[in-house]
């Protein structure tokens, strides 16, 4: 090593995960549009779009409880209980649909605080505890929507769907906003830098006056108030709600996947939502290479899941830094 | 610490633990007594039988799971491992001759091959266990997905798998109820009489002290997850044998149910703690609640929504973490 290091190369080395994502999803998107038969037009980026967003709000929310080294097993299925609900309440006057708006995001509001009392005052382990309520709010959901349906306001679905100038995704916009006016604000808070305090030592930053059981508490909830958003978008991408469980696992599962390949890491204290925005959008980038290249759909879920395993084993890269082999135990 | 001191902390843990077992054991109780109040058929032998025979099969899985709970490690690949054990069982006895006799032997080697993938990545890639698990979850849905093609086999259960888990030899105890016992008796023996058994609660109470003492911390977390992933796979037999077909996501009920029987019979989930006693009062737990659930013809929606509350709430009332920072 010669010299200090420039702040721009701290930053680069902090950054690590999230530009390598960004990176990657980078390289993918071009050869999906380079291999695409429309190429660049603003369909396919709208498309990609919808679908890639759906992901990355999905996965923001998985986000924050990680970064705490807790996880949320139930995004999915608020995701899909908010879907269930949206479909209900977005039609009528602007005035209605405002308020449906507002009684979905409470909704997702109110499961994550659900998750975050159980957690954090029922002193429960947040895998069981969110698996549990999982199953509740996948049963809220079936109670909504019994069979797959929906009134769903048309031009308000359309205007949620499509571009502005056929260039800007509106939920590219949607997704950017919720960014800007949660999540960096958030991080700058009290409670934000506290989420991180807790994953990298709960001990220390109990021992610090962090305030624990209120930073946990607020991941869960910001968790359940992305998953919403997403659920809200969904009802407008499909103009219907179904109380889907195999959807609700998929998401949770690819939500995780998003998390990792982020650069956010499993054991808490280090990452955030930029990386996993990235993360989310490389996983759905891989499923249109795999449309565009003709692969077998079949064949999907599998080279989803290697992908997976891959991206998860590739964390233990850092086995080979490590000088005593005392440190890898508990 | 002195030694009197050592002494009164061991017997507060005993003490603790036995508690969690009896909490599940009173918690069957009541659920008996408000079965009868609704259905007077309810204590009957023969449904009370039917019970257990449904609970055999939960508690193969609820096995592996107690072993993977005690190490302080989880294993989220139950589901689609579950499903795989059936499909792949029925698979090979679509086979005529020698390889059409061995369905349930293969269905056990692959669970078990999965397993043996899940306790490499969790024991020498340090990948942790759930998520580790979980993506091995998927590539055992993705393979179960090409195998099929997406939809519900066309094969058969063999006459064996069939005897195992739904015939009666001793007249009115099922087989599966035996099946049961006879791998609880093994894996009681185990835990208590083996130097592997042993070692399993110690790691769950500090894995760096069994490395420190050469206690091959890697090999006994393959052999536990190895043994999980063959009583998923089993179970998954059983269950083909019982419905005498194997379907997509067969086994997607079964990972709440199987962590919450061995979480609520009193085992610690972040390891050390926990008997197979208290698993198996958890399994009839679970199974009695949902047998409930279902004659009550709540429906579909409901039944799920009081799953997850009652889950939650018998958590919070004896599955509590210690207080205080962790």
């Amino acid at each position: 090593m010669t010299g200090r290091r420039s702040d721009l190369g701290y930053w680069l080395a902090a950054q690590r995960g999230p530009l390598a994502a960004a990176a990657l999803f980078a390289a993918m998107f071009a050869l999906f549009v380079a291999k695409h038969p429309a190429g660049l037009s603003g369909s396919v980026v709208n498309t990609a779009a919808n679908k890639g967003v759906l992901l990355a709000l999905v996965a923001m929310a998985q986000t924050l409880p990680v970064l705490t080294s807790g996880l949320d097993l139930s995004v999915g299925s608020v995701f899909v209980m908010t879907n269930c609900l949206a479909s209900t309440t977005l039609a009528g006057t602007p005035v209605q649909i405002g308020l449906g708006i507002a009684a979905v995001l409470g909704a997702g509001i109110a499961c994550g605080a659900i998750n975050g009392l159980v957690v954090v005052v029922g002193r429960l382990q947040p895998i069981i505890a969110t698996l549990a309520t999982g199953a509740i709010y996948q049963g809220i959901a079936l109670w909504l929507r019994p069979a797959p349906g929906g009134d769903v306001h048309e031009g308000f679905a359309d205007f949620m769907t499509s571009s502005l100038h056929d260039a800007v995704p509106v939920s590219l916009l949607i997704l950017i906003a919720t960014v800007v006016v949660i999540w960096l604000p958030y991080r700058r808070t009290a409670l934000g830098r506290a989420a991180y305090a807790i994953g990298s030592s709960e001990q220390a930053a109990y021992m610090s006056g962090v305030p624990v059981a209120r930073a946990k508490f607020a991941t869960y909830v910001l968790a359940g108030l992305f998953a919403a958003v997403a659920g809200l978008l969904l009802t407008c991408v499909t103009e219907s709600g179904e109380a889907n469980a195999l959807l609700a696992g998929s998401y949770t599962l690819s939500s995780i996947a998003a998390v990792v390949l982020g650069g956010t890491a499993l054991y808490g204290g280090a990452g955030g939502v930029i990386g996993t925005i990235f993360g989310a959008f490389v996983l759905r980038t891989i499923g249109d290479l795999l449309f565009v290249f003709d692969m077998d759909a079949l064949s999907q879920p599998l080279f989803l899941g290697v992908v997976l395993l891959v991206s998860v084993s590739l964390g233990s890269l850092r086995l080979l830094r490590v000088k005593r082999r005392l440190d890898l135990y508990r | 610490m002195t030694g009197a001191a050592t002494l009164r902390a061991l017997g507060a843990r005993l003490r603790g633990a036995d508690r969690a077992v009896l909490a599940a054991i009173g918690c069957n109780v009541l659920l008996l007594i408000a079965g009868a109040l609704y259905d007077a058929n309810f204590l009957s032998l023969d449904y009370l039988l039917l019970q257990l025979q449904v609970a055999s099969f939960l508690g193969v899985i609820a096995t592996g799971v107690l072993l993977v709970v005690l190490l302080g490690h989880i294993d989220l690949s139950i589901p689609w491992v579950v499903t795989l054990g059936g499909m792949m069982s029925t698979a090979t006895a679509g086979h005529t001759g020698i390889v059409g006799s061995l369905a349930i032997p293969v269905a056990i080697a692959c669970g078990a091959g999965f397993g043996i993938a899940n306790g490499i990545g969790v024991a020498y890639l340090r990948v942790p266990s759930m998520i580790f698990t979980l993506a091995t979850n998927t590539i055992a849905q993705g393979l179960m997905v090409v195998h099929t093609g997406g939809f519900a086999p066309q094969d058969h259960a063999t006459p064996a798998m069939h005897f195992l888990a739904v015939e009666r030899t001793i007249p009115g105890i099922p087989n599966a109820v035996w099946v049961w016992a006879a791998l609880g008796g093994a894996t009681v023996a185990m835990l208590r009489r083996t130097g592997f058994g042993r070692r399993i609660y110690a790691i769950g109470n500090g894995e760096r002290a069994v490395y420190l003492s050469r206690g091959h911390v890697g090999r006994v977390v393959i052999a536990c997850f190895a043994i999980s992933g063959a009583c998923s796979a089993f179970a998954g037999v059983l269950l083909a044998g019982y419905s005498t077909k194997a379907y997509q996501a067969m086994g997607d009920p079964y990972l709440l149910s199987a962590i919450a029987a061995v979480v609520l019979g009193g085992a610690n989930i972040l390891g050390g703690r926990g008997s197979y006693l208290g698993t198996v009062a958890g399994v009839i737990l679970v199974t009695l609640l949902q047998s409930i659930l279902s004659i009550a013809q709540i429906s579909d929606a409901g039944r799920q929504v009081i799953y997850g509350t009652v889950i939650i709430a018998m958590l919070l009332a004896y599955g509590r973490r210690p207080k205080g920072v962790s």
